[in-house]
Protein backbone atom coordinates (compact mmCIF):
# COMPACT_ATOMS: atom_id res chain seq x y z
CA UNK A 1 0.00 0.00 0.00
CA UNK A 2 3.03 2.33 -0.60
CA UNK A 3 1.50 5.79 -1.57
CA UNK A 4 -1.72 5.15 -0.53
CA UNK A 5 -3.35 8.45 0.31
CA UNK A 6 -7.00 7.74 1.64
CA UNK A 7 -8.01 10.96 3.19
CA UNK A 8 -7.33 13.36 0.53
CA UNK A 9 -8.54 10.71 -2.30
CA UNK A 10 -11.86 11.07 -0.16
CA UNK A 11 -12.21 14.75 -0.16
CA UNK A 12 -11.07 15.02 -3.76
CA UNK A 13 -13.20 12.44 -5.03
CA UNK A 14 -15.87 14.55 -2.45
CA UNK A 15 -15.44 17.46 -4.86
CA UNK A 16 -15.45 16.22 -8.23
CA UNK A 17 -19.40 14.60 -7.05
CA UNK A 18 -20.08 18.05 -5.78
CA UNK A 19 -18.98 19.55 -9.04
CA UNK A 20 -20.71 17.22 -10.91
CA UNK A 21 -24.33 17.64 -8.80
CA UNK A 22 -24.12 21.32 -9.17
CA UNK A 23 -23.06 21.40 -13.07
CA UNK A 24 -26.39 19.24 -13.08
CA UNK A 25 -27.96 21.83 -10.88
CA UNK A 26 -27.22 24.78 -12.32
CA UNK A 27 -26.98 24.26 -16.34
CA UNK A 28 -28.27 20.72 -16.64
CA UNK A 29 -25.65 19.27 -17.86
CA UNK A 30 -23.53 16.14 -16.97
CA UNK A 31 -19.85 16.71 -16.18
CA UNK A 32 -17.85 14.74 -18.15
CA UNK A 33 -14.61 16.13 -19.31
CA UNK A 34 -13.93 14.64 -22.72
CA UNK A 35 -17.74 15.41 -23.72
CA UNK A 36 -16.97 19.50 -22.59
CA UNK A 37 -13.76 19.30 -24.40
CA UNK A 38 -15.10 17.54 -27.39
CA UNK A 39 -17.79 19.82 -27.89
CA UNK A 40 -15.33 22.81 -27.54
CA UNK A 41 -12.49 21.79 -30.10
CA UNK A 42 -15.32 20.37 -32.75
CA UNK A 43 -16.62 23.98 -32.95
CA UNK A 44 -19.79 23.73 -30.85
CA UNK A 45 -17.94 25.99 -28.29
CA UNK A 46 -19.58 28.86 -30.44
CA UNK A 47 -22.53 28.63 -28.50
CA UNK A 48 -21.19 27.30 -25.49
CA UNK A 49 -19.08 29.82 -23.55
CA UNK A 50 -20.07 26.72 -20.35
CA UNK A 51 -17.89 24.64 -22.02
CA UNK A 52 -14.96 27.30 -21.97
CA UNK A 53 -15.51 28.64 -18.56
CA UNK A 54 -15.44 24.73 -17.18
CA UNK A 55 -12.49 24.39 -18.91
CA UNK A 56 -11.12 27.88 -17.48
CA UNK A 57 -12.21 26.52 -13.62
CA UNK A 58 -10.08 23.03 -14.66
CA UNK A 59 -7.25 25.22 -15.21
CA UNK A 60 -6.97 27.72 -12.82
CA UNK A 61 -7.64 25.19 -9.95
CA UNK A 62 -4.20 24.22 -9.76
CA UNK A 63 -3.17 27.78 -9.46
CA UNK A 64 -5.18 29.39 -7.04
CA UNK A 65 -4.17 25.79 -5.17
CA UNK A 66 -0.41 27.29 -5.59
CA UNK A 67 -1.30 30.36 -4.58
CA UNK A 68 -3.12 29.08 -1.49
CA UNK A 69 0.07 27.13 -0.57
CA UNK A 70 -1.08 23.43 -2.16
CA UNK A 71 1.73 23.64 -4.79
CA UNK A 72 1.33 21.30 -7.94
CA UNK A 73 4.50 19.44 -8.74
CA UNK A 74 4.69 19.58 -12.73
CA UNK A 75 3.39 16.10 -13.93
CA UNK A 76 6.17 13.37 -14.89
CA UNK A 77 4.47 12.11 -18.26
CA UNK A 78 6.64 8.32 -18.65
CA UNK A 79 7.42 7.61 -22.12
CA UNK A 80 8.86 9.42 -25.54
CA UNK A 81 7.40 12.36 -27.40
CA UNK A 82 6.36 9.46 -29.77
CA UNK A 83 4.50 7.44 -26.77
CA UNK A 84 2.57 10.61 -25.05
CA UNK A 85 1.68 11.79 -28.86
CA UNK A 86 -0.09 8.24 -29.46
CA UNK A 87 -1.49 7.78 -26.04
CA UNK A 88 -3.12 11.58 -26.58
CA UNK A 89 -4.58 10.51 -29.57
CA UNK A 90 -6.11 7.31 -28.72
CA UNK A 91 -7.57 8.80 -25.83
CA UNK A 92 -9.07 11.81 -27.57
CA UNK A 93 -10.57 9.31 -30.18
CA UNK A 94 -11.60 6.82 -27.63
CA UNK A 95 -13.19 9.31 -25.41
CA UNK A 96 -15.86 10.50 -27.91
CA UNK A 97 -16.18 6.95 -29.66
CA UNK A 98 -17.13 5.60 -26.63
CA UNK A 99 -19.16 8.76 -25.42
CA UNK A 100 -17.23 9.18 -22.32
CA UNK A 101 -13.74 9.47 -20.24
CA UNK A 102 -13.12 8.69 -16.33
CA UNK A 103 -15.59 11.54 -15.19
CA UNK A 104 -18.42 11.23 -17.33
CA UNK A 105 -19.11 7.44 -17.98
CA UNK A 106 -16.84 6.27 -14.22
CA UNK A 107 -18.64 9.10 -11.87
CA UNK A 108 -21.58 10.49 -13.82
CA UNK A 109 -23.06 7.66 -15.22
CA UNK A 110 -21.96 4.87 -12.82
CA UNK A 111 -23.57 7.28 -10.05
CA UNK A 112 -27.20 6.57 -12.22
CA UNK A 113 -26.28 3.20 -12.63
CA UNK A 114 -26.07 3.24 -16.39
CA UNK A 115 -25.32 0.14 -17.80
CA UNK A 116 -23.41 1.31 -20.55
CA UNK A 117 -21.35 3.47 -17.92
CA UNK A 118 -20.49 0.54 -15.93
CA UNK A 119 -19.66 -1.68 -19.26
CA UNK A 120 -17.20 1.59 -20.56
CA UNK A 121 -16.04 1.81 -17.09
CA UNK A 122 -15.19 -2.14 -16.92
CA UNK A 123 -13.46 -1.99 -20.23
CA UNK A 124 -10.95 1.02 -20.35
CA UNK A 125 -10.32 -0.12 -16.67
CA UNK A 126 -9.45 -3.52 -17.76
CA UNK A 127 -7.26 -1.98 -20.80
CA UNK A 128 -5.25 0.59 -18.58
CA UNK A 129 -4.69 -1.76 -16.24
CA UNK A 130 -3.83 -4.68 -19.25
CA UNK A 131 -1.35 -1.90 -20.76
CA UNK A 132 0.86 -0.61 -17.38
CA UNK A 133 1.04 -4.85 -16.88
CA UNK A 134 2.30 -5.46 -20.11
CA UNK A 135 4.67 -1.70 -19.97
CA UNK A 136 5.98 -2.51 -16.62
CA UNK A 137 5.94 -5.95 -16.19
CA UNK A 138 6.37 -7.70 -19.57
CA UNK A 139 8.84 -5.70 -21.55
CA UNK A 140 10.16 -3.43 -18.17
CA UNK A 141 10.12 -0.38 -18.38
CA UNK B 1 -24.87 32.88 -15.73
CA UNK B 2 -24.61 29.77 -17.12
CA UNK B 3 -21.00 30.20 -17.52
CA UNK B 4 -19.94 31.56 -14.09
CA UNK B 5 -21.66 28.20 -12.96
CA UNK B 6 -19.85 26.29 -15.21
CA UNK B 7 -16.31 28.32 -14.36
CA UNK B 8 -17.29 27.49 -10.65
CA UNK B 9 -17.56 23.34 -11.65
CA UNK B 10 -14.55 23.43 -13.30
CA UNK B 11 -12.95 25.10 -10.87
CA UNK B 12 -14.63 22.53 -7.51
CA UNK B 13 -13.83 19.48 -10.29
CA UNK B 14 -9.46 21.17 -10.75
CA UNK B 15 -9.01 20.93 -7.06
CA UNK B 16 -10.95 17.34 -6.25
CA UNK B 17 -8.16 16.56 -8.45
CA UNK B 18 -5.38 18.20 -7.11
CA UNK B 19 -6.08 17.25 -3.96
CA UNK B 20 -6.99 13.80 -4.51
CA UNK B 21 -2.99 13.91 -6.19
CA UNK B 22 -5.06 12.48 -9.40
CA UNK B 23 -3.58 15.31 -11.17
CA UNK B 24 -0.10 13.19 -11.22
CA UNK B 25 0.12 10.42 -13.68
CA UNK B 26 2.36 8.67 -11.70
CA UNK B 27 0.08 7.98 -8.92
CA UNK B 28 -2.70 7.02 -11.19
CA UNK B 29 -0.12 4.37 -12.98
CA UNK B 30 0.29 3.34 -8.86
CA UNK B 31 -3.20 2.63 -9.18
CA UNK B 32 -3.40 1.08 -12.61
CA UNK B 33 -0.54 -1.23 -11.86
CA UNK B 34 -2.37 -3.91 -9.77
CA UNK B 35 0.50 -6.55 -10.41
CA UNK B 36 2.17 -4.58 -7.34
CA UNK B 37 -0.74 -5.79 -5.35
CA UNK B 38 1.56 -8.48 -4.46
CA UNK B 39 5.07 -6.51 -3.62
CA UNK B 40 2.91 -4.57 -1.47
CA UNK B 41 3.11 -1.16 -4.00
CA UNK B 42 0.06 -0.74 -5.14
CA UNK B 43 -1.29 2.56 -4.85
CA UNK B 44 -5.52 2.29 -4.06
CA UNK B 45 -6.35 6.19 -3.67
CA UNK B 46 -8.34 6.59 -7.40
CA UNK B 47 -10.71 3.07 -6.37
CA UNK B 48 -11.10 5.86 -2.81
CA UNK B 49 -11.36 8.82 -5.42
CA UNK B 50 -13.83 6.70 -7.23
CA UNK B 51 -16.01 5.56 -4.23
CA UNK B 52 -15.90 9.37 -2.68
CA UNK B 53 -17.54 10.79 -5.90
CA UNK B 54 -19.67 7.97 -7.05
CA UNK B 55 -21.10 9.00 -3.43
CA UNK B 56 -22.06 12.19 -3.73
CA UNK B 57 -22.81 12.26 -6.92
CA UNK B 58 -25.64 9.50 -7.02
CA UNK B 59 -27.04 10.91 -3.52
CA UNK B 60 -26.70 14.32 -5.15
CA UNK B 61 -28.31 13.74 -8.94
CA UNK B 62 -31.06 11.37 -6.57
CA UNK B 63 -32.05 14.80 -5.19
CA UNK B 64 -31.86 16.91 -7.93
CA UNK B 65 -33.08 14.43 -10.79
CA UNK B 66 -36.56 15.71 -11.45
CA UNK B 67 -35.82 19.59 -10.91
CA UNK B 68 -35.38 21.88 -13.83
CA UNK B 69 -31.53 23.44 -13.54
CA UNK B 70 -31.28 26.83 -12.59
CA UNK B 71 -29.83 28.57 -15.72
CA UNK B 72 -31.42 26.33 -18.42
CA UNK B 73 -34.91 24.83 -19.19
CA UNK B 74 -34.15 21.21 -18.79
CA UNK B 75 -31.72 18.53 -17.36
CA UNK B 76 -30.02 17.06 -20.36
CA UNK B 77 -29.43 13.70 -19.22
CA UNK B 78 -27.33 11.21 -21.37
CA UNK B 79 -29.67 9.55 -24.13
CA UNK B 80 -30.07 5.90 -23.05
CA UNK B 81 -28.41 3.88 -25.84
CA UNK B 82 -27.87 -0.09 -26.07
CA UNK B 83 -24.58 -1.00 -24.90
CA UNK B 84 -22.81 -1.57 -28.70
CA UNK B 85 -19.30 -2.51 -30.25
CA UNK B 86 -18.86 1.30 -30.85
CA UNK B 87 -18.88 2.30 -27.03
CA UNK B 88 -16.84 -0.73 -26.12
CA UNK B 89 -14.26 -0.10 -28.44
CA UNK B 90 -14.26 3.22 -27.53
CA UNK B 91 -13.55 2.47 -24.29
CA UNK B 92 -10.71 0.30 -25.23
CA UNK B 93 -8.74 2.59 -26.93
CA UNK B 94 -9.19 5.19 -23.73
CA UNK B 95 -7.93 2.75 -21.52
CA UNK B 96 -4.79 1.70 -23.76
CA UNK B 97 -4.07 5.42 -24.18
CA UNK B 98 -4.45 6.13 -20.50
CA UNK B 99 -2.81 3.37 -19.66
CA UNK B 100 0.38 4.25 -21.96
CA UNK B 101 0.88 7.63 -19.82
CA UNK B 102 -1.48 7.67 -16.91
CA UNK B 103 -3.40 10.59 -18.35
CA UNK B 104 -7.41 11.09 -18.94
CA UNK B 105 -8.47 14.11 -20.23
CA UNK B 106 -9.61 15.71 -16.99
CA UNK B 107 -6.52 15.90 -15.06
CA UNK B 108 -4.39 16.40 -18.51
CA UNK B 109 -6.43 19.62 -18.36
CA UNK B 110 -5.90 20.67 -14.95
CA UNK B 111 -2.14 19.70 -15.43
CA UNK B 112 -1.56 22.38 -18.52
CA UNK B 113 -0.98 24.90 -15.89
CA UNK B 114 2.09 23.49 -15.06
CA UNK B 115 3.24 24.51 -18.20
CA UNK B 116 4.52 20.75 -19.01
CA UNK B 117 5.41 20.08 -22.25
CA UNK B 118 4.74 16.40 -22.24
CA UNK B 119 1.18 17.04 -21.34
CA UNK B 120 0.61 20.17 -23.39
CA UNK B 121 1.99 17.44 -26.28
CA UNK B 122 -0.67 14.98 -24.50
CA UNK B 123 -3.94 17.73 -25.13
CA UNK B 124 -2.84 18.92 -28.67
CA UNK B 125 -3.13 14.53 -29.96
CA UNK B 126 -6.09 14.66 -27.80
CA UNK B 127 -7.92 17.48 -28.88
CA UNK B 128 -6.78 15.91 -32.97
CA UNK B 129 -8.34 12.47 -32.09
CA UNK B 130 -11.08 13.76 -30.75
CA UNK B 131 -11.22 16.03 -34.32
CA UNK B 132 -10.02 13.15 -36.27
CA UNK B 133 -13.28 11.10 -34.71
CA UNK B 134 -15.99 13.84 -35.50
CA UNK B 135 -14.61 14.30 -38.83
CA UNK B 136 -14.40 10.58 -39.52
CA UNK B 137 -18.12 10.55 -38.15
CA UNK B 138 -19.64 13.53 -40.15
CA UNK B 139 -18.31 11.01 -42.89
CA UNK B 140 -20.08 7.80 -42.52
CA UNK B 141 -24.20 7.72 -42.93
CA UNK B 142 -25.20 7.73 -39.40
CA UNK B 143 -28.72 7.52 -37.38
CA UNK B 144 -29.79 11.07 -36.34
CA UNK B 145 -28.60 10.45 -32.78
CA UNK B 146 -24.74 9.85 -34.04
CA UNK B 147 -24.84 12.72 -36.38
CA UNK B 148 -22.18 15.38 -35.86
CA UNK B 149 -22.95 18.06 -33.16
CA UNK B 150 -25.40 15.69 -32.14
CA UNK B 151 -24.96 14.48 -27.78
CA UNK B 152 -25.86 11.08 -27.34
CA UNK B 153 -23.43 10.85 -25.36
CA UNK B 154 -23.01 9.97 -21.37
CA UNK B 155 -19.78 12.03 -21.42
Amino acid sequence: MANFTPISAAIGGALIGLSAVLLMLFNGRVAGVSGIMGGFVNGQASGRPWRIAFIAGLITAPLAAGLAGYPVPKPQVPGNFATIAIAGLLVGFGTRLGSGCTSGHGICGISRLSPRSIAATLVFMAAAVIVVALTRHVFGG
Amino acid sequence: MPALASLVCGFIFGLGLVISGMVSPTKVLGFLDMFAIPSGNWDPSLAVVMAAGLAVTSIGYALIQRRAPLFDTQNRWPISTPIDRTLLTGAALFGIGWGLVGLCPGPAIVDLATLSQGVSAFVVAMAIGMLAHDLWQSRKVTTPLRQFGGTPAAD
